[in-house]
This record gives C-alpha cells, structure tokens and sequence, in this order.
C-alpha cells in the first residue's frame, strides 16, 4: 500500500482484501462508512507514522515475566 | 441531611444512616422511587436491582442496629455501568450480542469493595455499545439523556453513569475511561468524574474494550463523594494483571490542605484550539480561582491522540472480531463500521503507535518536574443534541462521534489521573467540565484542587430542571 495514495479505490482494495482475508462479512451499504473511517484510522496511524523516533525506543505495553 | 435527599451527598447519607437518623431501607427506597419515576425519560437505568437493593438496605440497617461499625459509603445507593459485572445479571457492555452470554456468577471486584463500605447497588447503567462511543447514544437500549435537558447527549460511553449521579438517581456510580468515557459524561452531566492513575483499581470483572488503556473510576457530585468512593475501591487485585499491588493511599484525608505551594499550569495550543467560548471560559475561570498563570506546552498532543485513535480501534477490533465474523448485523452500526476499519489497519502502524506512547509519556512526565497539576478544557463544546453528528472545531466542520475526545485522549493515552470538574453554566446555560491533570499516582492532588475550587464555589455541580 502506498503511504500516500489511498484514493477510494485503493481503500476498497483493502477493504475487499482485508475483510476476505480476515473473513468479515460486510452488506454493500455498511462499505461507505467503513471506507470513512478507515481513511480517518489510516490519517491518524501516518501521523504517527511520521514522527522519527529512536530504533530503541520500546512500544509502551512492557511484558513482566 | 440538610435538603432534598435525592441530592444529598454520599457523605451526608452515609453519617445519617451510621448515626440512626434515618434507615437505609428508606434511603434505598426514595432513590427506586425516583428511579421509577424518572427513568423512563433520562433512561439511564437498563436494569434496577430492585430486590437485591431491599436486601442489602435491610441487612444494612440491621448491622447498624447491631452496633457493627458503618462502612463510609453506609446505605449511599450507588449504580454501574452495564459492563461491570453484577451477579445474576448478563454483563451487556451496552450491546445485543452480550444478552446471550450467561449471568454472571459474581460481582466485580469495585462492587464488592463498594458494598463492603456499606453501599447499596441499585442498577445497571446504559452505556454506548461495548464502550466505542462518547455520545452516550445507543441504538439497541436508546440514548441516555441529559438531566439538564433532555434533548441533549450525556455523553458517553458512560452516558447512563453521568444521566444518574445528575438526576438524583444514585449518588455515585461507576463508569469506565478509555478514551474519555467517564470524563466525557461528567463534563456534559456537569458532575464530577475520577479518571485514575491507569493499573490504580481493579478492572477484574469488567468487559473490556482497550486492555492498554481502560480504566474505571467513579462520577458523583460531590469531590468528596469521589473521593470516598476512591479510597474504597483501591488496593491490590490479583484477578486483574493491570492492577498495581501498590498499597492504597487514601485521598479523603487530605481533600482539604488546599492548594498552598502547589505548582499549577494551564494546557496551552492543543488544548485551546478549537474549543468552544464556554469551554475556554470555563478553563480561564478554574485557573484564574486557582492563580495558575504558567502556560504549558504538551509535546505532540495531535499525534498523542492520534495514537490513541489507532491503539484503540485495532485492539477493539482485535477484541471483538470473532463476532464481527459471526454477528455484524447485530452491532450498532456506528460501532461496527469503526471496528472493521480499525480490523484492516497494518500491523507495522499500530507498533509505531505504541512506541509513540513511550516517547510521550516519557516527555509528558518531565512536565511534572516542573508543575504538580495542568489543568485542560474536558470537552470542546457542551453536550450536543442527541441525533447530532457534527460539531465545529477549530473552524471546520467535523465528525462529531470521533472528535468529542480531542481533550481527554492526549492524557489517558499514557493514564495519568484526572478530575474532571463540573463548571456550572452562564444564565442557565449548560454545565463543561475541566480536567485537572496530576502526574501518575498523584490523584490526591487532582481531588484537593478540584476540593478548592468546589469550596471556592467555581466548580459545582448544578442541580438540573426537575423532570416531568
């Protein structure tokens, strides 16, 4: 998927992809709202996505055995 | 108790039963009352425990008859959101799909520790569904509605949390925090509202949403009545991985030392834009009552939130994708449709997002080297019309549903605790709330400022319109 790039058509892609690969059915009518949100999810994870942080940073979630 | 005892503080019903002025059962008896009488239009209640209430409210008295020691919280009718678990009731989470799992068999943890100080529960809460939401909308149990009017979200999810401590329903009630939902409510509820420190209470017998980021904590309208409902419900819960094993540390103690000595700043540029002239005058109005000058600057609180976004919607949807495969048409769709989106987000985004976390809140926490509290709007805009979907911020027009959070979730994203304070509306105006942010494990400053400004007269919260 390009970083940059997502036309509605690359979003259906993903969605008709990721739904079939993750077996979630969706009716037709539910896709334009998915297609929405999806596009705000992605907005918000390139965001992130674009702040440079240091290879050693840890993720938060920090398992103690 | 001094006034109307459907909005008598839990502290004023807990000395008059403790003190044999007057019976539990009779407390417990006017709160179904009003339940009964104003739960058809607030609609904050999915199920009253009518009988377990009586109960309780008789064993309650018998104790005190007995001359056994009164818990703090003796007689004080409480309520919690329907995703807590109560025994013999299907733990909802504010969706279709739960009323088929079975009952459960015990109450939470929170419950017990409430009822052991002597509280009585007297229902369930509405809530929107499995906690994806800050409307307090629901398509399956409808929406709760605001006390103050009922035209008007309580926001959410905790909406029926916030609908009951406004009303005179219950005198506290628990909700759940991961985004939002517990301050949320509180701010367009205009009540007060404890997000704590994340791992500070137990979650154990609670339906999660966001394991890395849910919380509970407890509404009321009084900060002393949070803080009592606080001290009770802390300590230690093996059952619950996220809870500390931290001792508690009891905040009724010092609700009272004031703020004397106390460094306090007010969020700056995030934290301003886009808010509404109420809830900027609100924010100046606590700061100015509290002398706080000093503008502070979170680092990155738009990608903050953003990460939250994306943490939220790709464990939610990872929490409930089995069912999304199995029964997507019984989801609210305004649920559903998000949690499939957050399904097809890469993998490599929602690890950046994590490590994000680490870097903000490393960052966030060296404020605390310079000030004990900062204080934020809660929400943008008072609540909003129930049905709404939009709301003005920062001059654009936006999705309301996912932009109601824009203060709460740079804060909760790394579970610092936060009081949200009801600031009381201009000429009958509604009530917004503000957030006073201490640094983890620190909830006892939160409650002695919110303390100050309650005695102060700034923050309160306003008894609303008796309903017909």
């Amino acid at each position: 998927m390009s970083e940059t790039d997502d036309g509605n058509g690359d979003l259906d892609a993903l969605i008709e992809v990721g739904t079939r690969i993750l077996g979630l059915p969706i009716a037709p009518e539910w896709r334009e709202a998915i297609r929405l949100h999806l596009a705000i999810s992605l907005a918000h994870a390139r965001a992130v996505a674009g702040f440079a942080l240091p290879d050693d940073t840890d993720p938060a979630p920090v398992f103690a055995a | 108790m001094s006034g109307d005892p459907a909005f008598a503080e839990a502290a004023e019903i807990a000395a008059a039963v403790a003190s044999r002025r007057c019976s539990a059962v009779t407390v417990v008896e006017a709160a179904l009352a009003r339940i009964a009488r104003l739960n058809p239009v607030l609609n904050a209640f999915t199920t009253v425990t009518a009988e377990r209430a009586r109960a309780r409210a008789a064993a309650v008295d018998a104790a005190v008859a007995a001359g056994e020691p009164a818990g703090p919280l003796v007689g004080v009718p409480f309520a919690v959101k329907n995703l807590i678990d109560v025994a013999g009731l299907p733990t909802l989470a504010g969706s279709r799909i739960n009323r088929d799992l079975p009952r459960a068999a015990v109450d939470a943890t929170l419950v017990q520790r409430l009822e052991d100080a002597g509280a009585v529960l007297v229902g369930a809460l509405n809530m929107g569904e499995y906690a994806y939401d800050f409307t307090g909308e629901n398509s399956h149990d409808g929406p709760s509605r605001n006390p103050h009017d009922p035209s008007r979200m309580t926001g959410g999810s905790s909406g029926g949390s916030g609908a009951a401590v406004a009303g005179g329903l219950a005198a506290i009630t628990l909700g759940s925090d991961t985004n939002g939902s517990i301050r949320v409510p509180a701010s367009f509820c205009g009540v007060f509202g404890l997000k704590p420190t994340y791992g500070r209470l137990s979650r154990a017998g609670s339906f999660p949403f966001v394991s890395s980021l849910d919380h509970l904590g407890p509404l009321a309208r009084s900060t002393r009545d949070l803080a009592l409902s606080y001290d009770a419900m802390q300590g230690p819960d093996s059952s619950d991985p996220v809870c500390v094993s931290r001792a508690a540390e009891p905040a009724l103690a010092s609700l009272l030392h004031g703020v004397a000595g106390l460094r306090i700043a007010v969020a700056g540029g995030h934290f301003r834009r886009g808010a509404e002239a109420t809830a900027v005058a609100a924010l100046d109005r606590v700061a100015a009552a509290l002398g706080a000058s000093a503008i502070v600057e979170l680092p990155e609180p738009d990608r903050a939130r953003s990460a939250a976004y994306v943490i939220t919607t790709v464990e939610g949807a990872a929490l409930h994708l089995d069912r999304l495969r199995r029964r997507p048409g019984d989801f609210d769709p305004d649920v559903r449709d998000r949690l499939v989106a957050g399904a097809l987000i890469p993998a490599p985004l929602v690890v950046q997002a994590q490590k994000f976390r680490r870097w903000y809140r490393d960052a966030v926490l060296r404020l605390f080297d310079r000030f004990d509290a900062i204080l934020a709007p809660t929400t943008p805009c008072v609540a909003p019309l129930i049905g709404q979907k939009s709301l003005m911020l920062d001059g654009k027009e936006v999705l309301l549903r996912p932009n109601i959070g824009v203060y709460t979730q740079p804060l909760s994203f790394i579970g610092l605790p936060v009081v949200a304070v009801p600031v009381p509306g201009v000429d009958g105006g509604l009530p917004i709330g503000v957030q006073v942010v201490a640094g983890p494990w620190r909830e006892e400053i939160a409650l002695r400022i919110a303390q100050t400004l309650e005695s102060a007269g700034i923050a309160r919260a306003p008894r609303p319109p008796e309903i017909v």
